[in-house]
């Protein structure tokens, strides 16, 4: 931690005795810590995280006993409120029909009703995310290891990327995110790891950024290790060495609308 | 010149009265809004932008097309226009000022909005917007102030003013187009992706923004001592015949494109909008109201006849106002969004408070127009007596 709440009001006191303001103070008083603070997430190791889903493993659970395991634990570690309104809806991953999921591939002669079988959605990291492109404030970026992260801080609500995102990865907090949530995270409202967002601001998947800068795996995909089902596989796609791509040689496997020059980085592998 | 505005008939004072209580209203929704958040509108996670967006980018429309009275007469030296350039001007100005507001009150976190400027992001449409909107403001509002104020004292404007002018011309196309590309340049939302958006928008733009000020022009013959001229009306009946022919046409080109190719998804918001999509159809009605004024306004404008008749001419223009209101305010947006990514269909339709706000929106555009042509009128009356 770099400067903590007492320790903040103590150089906040000072600072209003010599007359000092805002940055300049805390760096006169606290030289380097504020900087510590300030620097948010560290980058990681790869360039290009990925995730290849192996769907047969994910459906064969799914069809054993309802498995959500991976969706639930995402939402509860992230605080991702629940209005119970399909209109107001917050995903950061989901399940979806396949015909839903891929609507450009239409089959409906395909084996085995796959086109009712939900599969497991989430924000789609694109090497060339529209998204970005279209934010007004660089509320969502890219980061150099590849992941689009989103500043709910910095975000105005303008709600451009809801509208650039062609996978419907983005989900806005129509109302007040303390109101709604379902299952409370012990540290709610102000949990440490992924603190409270406002109305008004736009969120989704983070491919748990918070976690990878520790060298952790993202939630969802630890879930799924967890409970032996293997589905969900995260990687680094600029290793040839790495499991992704190891997985990606030995399967077809395939992504959502690729036609759109997005350049997703999940595969599914059916 | 602001003094001009203090003094009116009884009939002034209670359309003023009239516009600042439903601006009241539009702002106590406003504060229930800013206090529950975009909830209170029927917006949703698969139809993100709705009926406010919707009218900034028909009042965006409205702005350009005051310029359809400016260029004739600094172009093509088109004298008789001198007179009403001013009305134009100040159409625009306040149909900017409608633009800011419709943009605000669509923001989910509105104290941040000054982000805009303090983390500039040049790759992002809004950004372009929001400048090539400023600036429009700006320029006409120089422009109108320093030219009705030579005006009245009776003396030829400023150089200077002549360079703005020219200016302010194709900054009138570029706000248009830079809206027009809000929209064109989103992968994944085929109705939006056409490159021919942004050509429909100006001509739908230029359509109407003069039927809106023969309307206004009609109004003010009738109410105040300054005649914009019946010549003049005329020829901006031309140009919104011109105009609609264009903006139909242009419509008839994406059909074609739509359902020759055969393409599922360039066709699925058409047929949301005209014969209902996966059993979901409430803009039905909506839209083939648009399609039905529109022919009804071809027909009154393209008629010499009831072209040069004021009367039928005020008709054919408020036909003009309705469809294009309805396909560019309503439709546009919302259509956009049906079917969402995943191929499925939720509907969207305003709220009371949200039309509330955007009555209040509007009442503050009229307001400020009001005042505007009071002052400019008041100006001509005077230079004229």
């Amino acid at each position: 931690m770099g400067v903590d709440r007492r320790e903040f009001l103590k150089i906040a006191g000072y600072a209003a005795l010599f007359g000092l303001g805002g940055k300049a103070a805390i760096d006169i008083l606290a030289p380097g810590q504020l900087e510590a603070a300030m620097e948010g997430v560290p980058l990681t190791e790869a360039t290009r995280w990925s995730m290849v889903i192996r769907m047969r493993n994910c459906l064969e659970k799914v069809e054993k006993d309802g498995c959500k395991e991976c969706i639930s634990a995402c939402h509860r570690v992230h605080n991702v409120p629940d209005w119970g309104n399909p209109k107001h809806e917050i995903k950061w991953i989901w399940k979806e029909a396949y015909q839903n999921s891929f609507p450009n591939h239409p089959n409906e002669f395909i084996d085995e009703g796959i086109n009712d079988k939900p599969f497991i959605l989430l924000c789609n990291h694109c090497l060339n995310p529209p998204c970005v492109r279209v934010c007004p404030t660089k509320a969502t970026f890219k980061r150099p290891d590849g992941i689009v992260a989103m500043d709910m801080h910095r975000c105005i609500g303008c709600r451009f990327c809801m509208a650039g995102c062609p996978y419907g990865s983005r989900s806005f907090n129509w109302g007040s995110p303390r109101k709604a949530p379902k299952e409370l995270n012990p540290d709610f409202p102000t949990n440490r790891d992924f603190p409270e967002r406002s109305k008004g601001v736009v969120e989704k998947c983070n491919f748990c950024v918070e976690l990878v800068a520790k060298g952790q795996l993202p939630v969802c995909v630890e879930t799924c290790d967890k409970i032996k089902v293997h589905a969900l596989n995260f990687g680094d796609l600029d290793d040839p060495e790495s499991n992704v791509r190891r997985l990606l040689r030995k399967h077809y496997s395939v992504r959502r609308k690729p036609a759109l020059g997005t350049e997703p980085n999940i595969f599914y592998i059916i | 010149m602001l003094e001009k505005a203090l003094k009116g008939k009884q009939g002034y004072w209670g359309w003023l009265i009239f516009l600042l209580v439903l601006m009241g209203i539009g702002f106590l929704c406003y504060l229930y809004q800013f206090r529950e958040g975009l909830i209170v509108t029927g917006m949703s996670r698969d139809v993100s932008w709705g009926f406010y967006i919707g009218q900034l980018t028909y009042f965006v429309g409205i702005a350009a097309g005051g310029v359809m009275v400016v260029l004739p007469y600094y172009i093509h030296d088109y004298k008789a226009f001198g007179k009403i350039t001013i009305l134009g001007e100040f159409l625009a100005i306040s149909a900017v000022l409608m633009c800011f507001l419709f943009v605000f009150v669509d923001l989910g976190n509105p104290v941040r909005v000054l982000n805009v400027m303090m983390y500039p992001t040049p790759n992002s449409i809004l950004f372009w917007d929001m400048i090539v909107l400023n600036i429009y403001m700006l320029l006409n509002l120089v422009i109108g102030w320093n030219v009705l104020t030579a005006e009245r004292k009776n003396v030829p404007y400023q150089k200077w003013v002549k360079v703005l002018i020219y200016i302010a011309i194709p900054w009138a196309f570029s706000i248009h187009t830079v809206t027009a590309f809000l929209y064109q340049g989103l992968p994944g939302r085929h109705f939006w992706l056409t490159a021919i958006l942004a050509a429909r928008f100006l001509a739908s733009a230029f359509a109407s923004g003069p039927a809106l000020l023969i309307l206004i022009c009609l109004i003010v013959r009738k109410v105040t001592n300054f005649d914009p001229g019946t010549q003049q009306i005329r020829t901006l009946g031309g140009i919104v015949a011109y105009a609609m022919i264009l903006n139909v046409f242009f419509c008839l080109l994406e059909l074609f494109t739509a359902f020759y190719s055969g393409i599922p998804g360039h066709q699925h918001t058409w047929v949301y909008f005209f014969a209902g999509y996966e059993g979901y159809g409430r803009f039905v009605p909506w839209m083939w109201v648009s399609a039905v004024f529109a022919f009804i306004s071809l027909v009154l404008l393209i008629i010499p006849a009831t072209r040069r008749n004021l009367d039928t001419l005020g008709v054919g223009c408020a036909a003009v106002i309705i469809a294009t209101w309805i396909d560019k305010g309503l439709g546009l947006v919302v259509g956009g969004f049906i079917p969402n990514p995943f191929d499925k269909v939720t509907e969207y339709w305003p709220t009371a408070p949200e039309m509330f706000i955007s009555v209040g929106v509007w009442a503050t555009g009229f307001f400020v127009l009001t005042i505007l042509y009071k002052i400019a009128t008041s100006v001509k009356e005077e230079v004229g007596a």
